[in-house]
């Protein structure tokens, strides 16, 4: 029993790898991502968008899209792979990643703003 | 598999906390998902380094700024590298569930050379860098700066390594299941690389342009 047991898991595992990978996956995810890439670098070198806050809001939200993509077609995530733990994993550690990242620019950015104006710590007491 | 009380008096209505007889896993069969964790972790390294560029990426120190050493077409060239090389690890995977040793070798190779011309491309990219007097010590940007992308490259150098051993493996052992499951780990730390490249090219390089 332990036998048949264990093959069906070992083959099972490698088949659910097998069930969500493919060819037309792997195709949309790559042609998504080289126009999720393109969009960005045009938007830079070209400075169409004539404003530094909308062409940094813009280049953010195609990472965000491109990050999706990646994740969906190339990682094969979805809730229900590992019976949901990839996707608790993924999400624990999303949230650690925004406490992080906005953590630091917030703290940082309040201690730089509050610093004194102009000032040469060489010229102190 | 019938759930049984570890304790002799167990009725219907006793509730039960545990499996008195774990079911049977088969050996490795919980790779992937710690495969996954390990990955969620490298990712809250590279959160933190982003954090360190981000605070910092404005503190030139009067020398060099984003403008001044960053090539845009070169970094486009080496995003496609990478990204070319995570579809070529996608055929190869294909060509692994589906049993064929052959096309696994070859597309394991392209996806090789392609990671391996984006290690080239970086390096070239650091060593003129270093050439014009950008160097990690110049400024705390530059010293986040080669902190994270430094990281990144080190990770593909990595991964170009393990890929090796595993064409070497392949070619011993062929596809047997223990195989399979080690190109499905790589093939997870190789895309995991290239999402994180996205936030490098977005913020570092795109984002440092915009300052």
């Amino acid at each position: 029993m332990s036998d048949a047991v264990h093959d069906n898991h070992a083959t099972g595992e490698l088949a659910r790898g097998a069930g969500h990978a493919s060819l037309r996956g792997y195709l949309t995810g790559f042609i998504l991502s080289v126009i999720l890439t393109a969009i960005p670098f045009w938007l830079v070198m070209s400075g169409v968008l004539n404003s530094k806050i909308a062409t940094e809001l813009a280049i953010t939200t195609l990472a965000v899209a491109q990050i999706t993509v990646h994740m969906v077609y190339f990682l094969h995530m979805n809730t229900r792979s590992e019976n949901g733990w990839s996707i608790m994993a993924l999400v624990f550690t999303l949230m650690l990643v925004v406490i992080a990242l906005i953590g630091s620019l917030w703290i940082i950015y309040h201690l730089n703003a509050n610093m004194l104006p102009g000032g040469d710590m060489s010229q102190m007491p | 598999m019938a759930l049984t009380a570890a304790g002799g008096n167990a009725t219907a209505e006793t509730p039960v906390f545990c499996l008195a007889v774990e079911h049977e896993h088969a050996a490795g069969g919980s790779t992937l998902l710690g495969f996954w964790i390990y990955l969620m972790s490298d990712c809250l390294l590279f959160a933190a380094l982003f954090a360190t560029y981000g605070v910092l990426g404005g503190s030139y120190a009067a020398g060099p700024a984003p403008k001044d050493v960053f090539e845009l077409p070169v970094v486009a060239v080496n995003t496609s590298m990478l990204l070319l090389s995570s579809i070529t690890y996608g055929f190869a995977m294909l060509a692994t569930y589906r049993g064929r040793v052959g096309a696994t070798q070859g597309w394991l190779v392209v996806t090789a050379l392609f990671g391996a011309a984006f290690v080239g491309i970086e390096l070239h990219e650091f060593a003129h860098m270093i050439h014009v007097g950008a160097t990690p010590q110049r400024s705390a940007f530059l010293s986040a700066f080669f902190a994270l992308v430094g990281t990144h490259g080190l990770h593909v150098t990595v991964g170009l390594i393990w890929m090796a051993t595993l064409m070497l493996q392949v070619g011993r052992r062929g596809l047997i299941p223990d195989n399979v499951r080690r190109l499905a780990c790589l093939s997870m730390f190789w895309h995991f690389l290239d999402v994180i490249w996205i936030g490098v090219f977005t913020f570092v390089y795109l984002g440092g342009m915009l300052r």
